[in-house]
């Protein structure tokens, strides 16, 4: 089946004694019990909602892993995860992570005796280069936030079996829709929901897909011993989004493609990170894929007042964190994002005081372009 | 402001805009910024939403605490909590701690480097003897799941306070309306919401409350590293919970009183554990520091086959999971709450299998009385 028609039956139950199309929100925090030792196969809404489990099984399905879960937020999802660890393993990480993650990473799992190695994972040799005797698992984003480097997936995922490594792709960027990294090999993929598969900027949400049933049993206790479970009305807003996952995917690639082109043209922009230009050096890995580039934009400006003309005076384009919905957001890594990273590294990474992330929406792409050169305008 | 009010105007101010006297349900993940140099109040909401803030402020209003955070789950709460400590670092902990937690601590913090010690806290010399040089914290509930034990707190807390340790205590089959924590010298209340808190057994929900606001920063930190946070629609729900929480409060503690001496008449029934009778080994401790026993109690009865019987021939209070809420649960805890215990260690803390608890909630007690009546003198 297309991930279209997967997408737009989430949650759609063809058993239900009413018939209804969606998946009610069984808003209960607990279960009858039918006799001793007997269960209905939910005892504890943390343990297992039928709503926040339509979901799971819908991402399950949709990345072709044997088993979803759903989570509080991204970042709730990342530290669930984190708990297949132990003190003194090593992992190795993209460098231009989500400053979340790195947050994450440096402030609690380092202080619990996890070691991480940053590096550039676009560049296959250099992951290779960081493994040690004790590295466990490569965490990787199929996408860069916010430079839009491309990993290659399926060449990770190989060098991970041939380590022994965990593969833990975090695909926010790409969706199944563009990229299914568990079958190029990868073990988990993991999602901040709250960005395309919800879709509507209105749900905080974490979501994970699992391929070995194993591996989810263990993915599974963490989850109900963490508890840092999504709830039933966030899972049914996730659902709902999902259903429409692909032509909001489209429209948003569409507009993408066009406004990253419009700024590469402009003389206030001095360089646009957007994988579907030519000169971007993922292209042809994207390309050959064949699902498109996905609709996040990095781009410098000239000069630095600059940023904060376009942050205040864009009037369609929210100034706003987060990304992936269908409204346009606009957002300042250095301070935003990415605030929790040394200065030093985000220097040296290029994510700097010229550089802007725009997450392109579903508007029209002229009124999106309208709006920018509006905002590069003022007081011109 | 007394107890009663505070629930209904604590931490939810009235809409300046519209006047709505509920508080908005903000179903927004991120909110527009108006200036690169001052970042509004909220940014994103894992970080910070309005409606799950107004919650926040009314449960740290009620147990009188500096900083309160609300999580995805009482495990989320606790979880996050514990992320404060680090490898190495040692907790002594009740022994007849809540299964979940058990199972946290033994399972996957041990693997982190954190080392624990079960004692019986209802000895305050027990305590004193499992604290190390390495002890960060007394981890405590009173009265305790499911054998309704009673710790000292103020005892507890100062000898805490002597070693230089922090007291964490689960307050959830208190609550701040009979007991609050904060206030008899301890650090950090937390809270299963989904139980009393919310009341309506149809939210999971945790919360943790500081009293000193640096470590409050310390856990709102950790709440936003985490994110395992509660979304608007159930913080809204548990707004809603909390105005009737004395009421139903009251009302439950009513029923449970006369449940517990109707019970203690009974010959099917061995053994009532409820810190209102005043044989309980811990009434006069409670007294002390709780305003009233509360609604939950715990009883042994005469034989397997009897429990067997009455857990699933009740008709009224529901055979499952979970307290606290305005349906009476009963609940089976050697295969329940406490079943990610291994049986040696639940026997070895006195969990039987002949032991039920009951949540009494909002029924005539009378009707949950026939209820077990017909089981129990069939």
């Amino acid at each position: 089946m297309n991930i279209a028609t997967e997408a737009a039956h989430i949650g759609l139950d063809r058993e239900s004694r009413t018939g209804a199309v969606t998946v009610p929100i069984y808003q209960t925090a607990t279960f009858r019990h039918p006799g001793l030792g007997q269960s209905t196969g939910y005892d504890y809404s943390r343990s297992g909602n039928p709503t926040r489990q339509a979901l799971e099984e819908g991402i399950a399905l949709l990345e072709g892993g044997s088993r979803g879960f759903a989570y509080a937020s991204g970042m709730a999802a990342i530290t669930s995860l984190m708990f297949l660890f132990r003190q003194g393993d090593h992992l190795i990480v993209t460098e231009d992570l989500y400053g979340g993650s790195y947050r994450l990473f440096e402030k609690i799992f380092q202080q619990f005796g996890l070691s991480f190695s940053y590096v550039d994972t676009s560049d296959t040799a250099l992951v290779q280069q960081a493994i040690r005797p004790n590295t466990r698992a490569l965490f990787v984003e199929s996408l860069t936030n916010p430079l839009l480097k491309v990993a290659d997936i399926g060449e990770l995922a190989a060098i991970c079996r041939d380590k022994g490594l965990l593969c833990i792709v975090d695909n926010t960027f790409l969706t199944p829709y563009l990229l299914r990294p568990l079958d190029l090999g990868a073990d988990i993929t993991v999602y901040s929901g709250s960005k395309y598969l919800a879709g509507h900027n209105d749900t905080v949400c974490g979501l994970v897909a699992v391929k070995d049933a194993e591996l989810a049993e263990r993915v599974y206790f963490h989850q109900n011993s963490v508890g840092a479970v999504l709830g039933p009305q966030d899972s049914w807003l996730t659902i709902r989004g999902m259903k429409t996952l692909t032509i909001r995917m489209d429209r948003q690639q569409e507009n993408a493609q066009s406004i990253a082109l419009w700024l590469a043209a402009h003389p206030q922009v001095a360089r646009v990170f957007y994988p579907g230009l030519p000169d971007h050096p993922g292209r042809d890995l994207m390309a050959a894929r064949g699902k498109g580039f996905g609709a996040m934009i990095a781009f410098e400006v000239t000069e630095p007042h600059l940023v904060n003309r376009l942050l205040m005076k864009t009037r369609l384009i929210s100034f706003a964190e987060s990304l992936g919905g269908v409204e346009s957001l606009i957002t300042f890594p250095q301070v935003q994002t990415h605030a929790d990273i040394e200065p030093e590294t985000l220097e040296r990474l290029g994510i700097n005081h010229l550089l802007l992330r725009l997450s392109v929406g579903i508007e029209d792409k002229d009124d999106l372009i309208a709006d920018l050169a509006q905002a590069f305008a003022e007081g011109e | 402001m007394k107890f009663a009010t505070e629930l209904i105007h604590g931490g939810n101010p009235i809409d300046p805009e519209h006047g709505s006297l509920s508080h908005p349900i903000y179903l927004s993940s991120t909110f527009a910024q108006h200036s690169m140099d001052n970042f509004g109040r909220f940014d994103y909401a894992r970080s910070g939403n309005p409606t799950r803030e107004a919650l926040e402020e009314a449960v740290a209003g009620l147990e009188n605490g500096s900083t309160g955070l609300a999580f995805a789950s009482g495990m989320a709460a606790i979880a996050s909590t514990f992320l404060i400590f680090a490898p190495g670092d040692h907790l002594v902990v009740c022994e007849d701690v809540y299964g979940g937690t058990f199972r946290l601590l033994s399972t996957l913090f041990t693997g982190w480097g954190l080392s624990v010690s079960f004692v019986d806290a209802t000895s305050l010399e027990a305590i004193a003897a499992a604290i190390r040089p390495n002890t960060k914290a007394l981890y405590l509930e009173t009265p305790s799941n499911p054998l309704i034990k009673i710790i000292d707190l103020p005892g507890a807390a100062a000898l805490a306070k002597k070693h230089g340790i922090l007291t964490i205590v689960d307050n959830t089959f208190m609550t701040p309306y009979l007991q609050r924590p904060l206030e008899l010298g301890c650090d950090i209340v937390l809270h299963s919401g989904t139980k009393f808190l919310n009341g309506h057994s149809d939210v999971i929900c945790g919360f943790a409350v500081a009293g000193d606001p640096e470590l409050g920063r310390r856990l709102r930190f950790i709440q936003n590293a985490f994110g395992a946070v509660l979304g608007p629609q159930d913080s809204w729900l548990v707004l809603r919970g909390l105005k009737t929480l004395k009421v139903r409060m009251e009302e439950s503690q009513t029923g449970a009183k006369r449940i517990v001496s109707w019970l203690q008449d009974q010959k099917a029934v061995a053994k009532v554990y409820y810190p209102g009778l005043p044989e309980h080994p811990g009434y006069e401790t409670h007294l002390r520091q709780a305003s009233g026993p509360g609604a939950v109690l715990s009883f042994e009865l005469a034989s397997f086959q009897t429990t067997k019987r009455l857990l699933e021939g009740v008709k009224l209070a529901a055979f499952a999971v979970s307290l606290g809420g305005v349906e009476s649960i009963l609940s089976y805890p050697a295969k329940m709450s406490h079943a990610a215990m291994p049986p040696a260690e639940r026997e070895s803390r006195g969990i039987k299998d002949t032991l039920v608890r009951l949540s009494v909630g909002l029924e005539d007690p009378e009707d949950l009385i026939a209820d077990m009546d017909r089981i129990l003198n069939a």
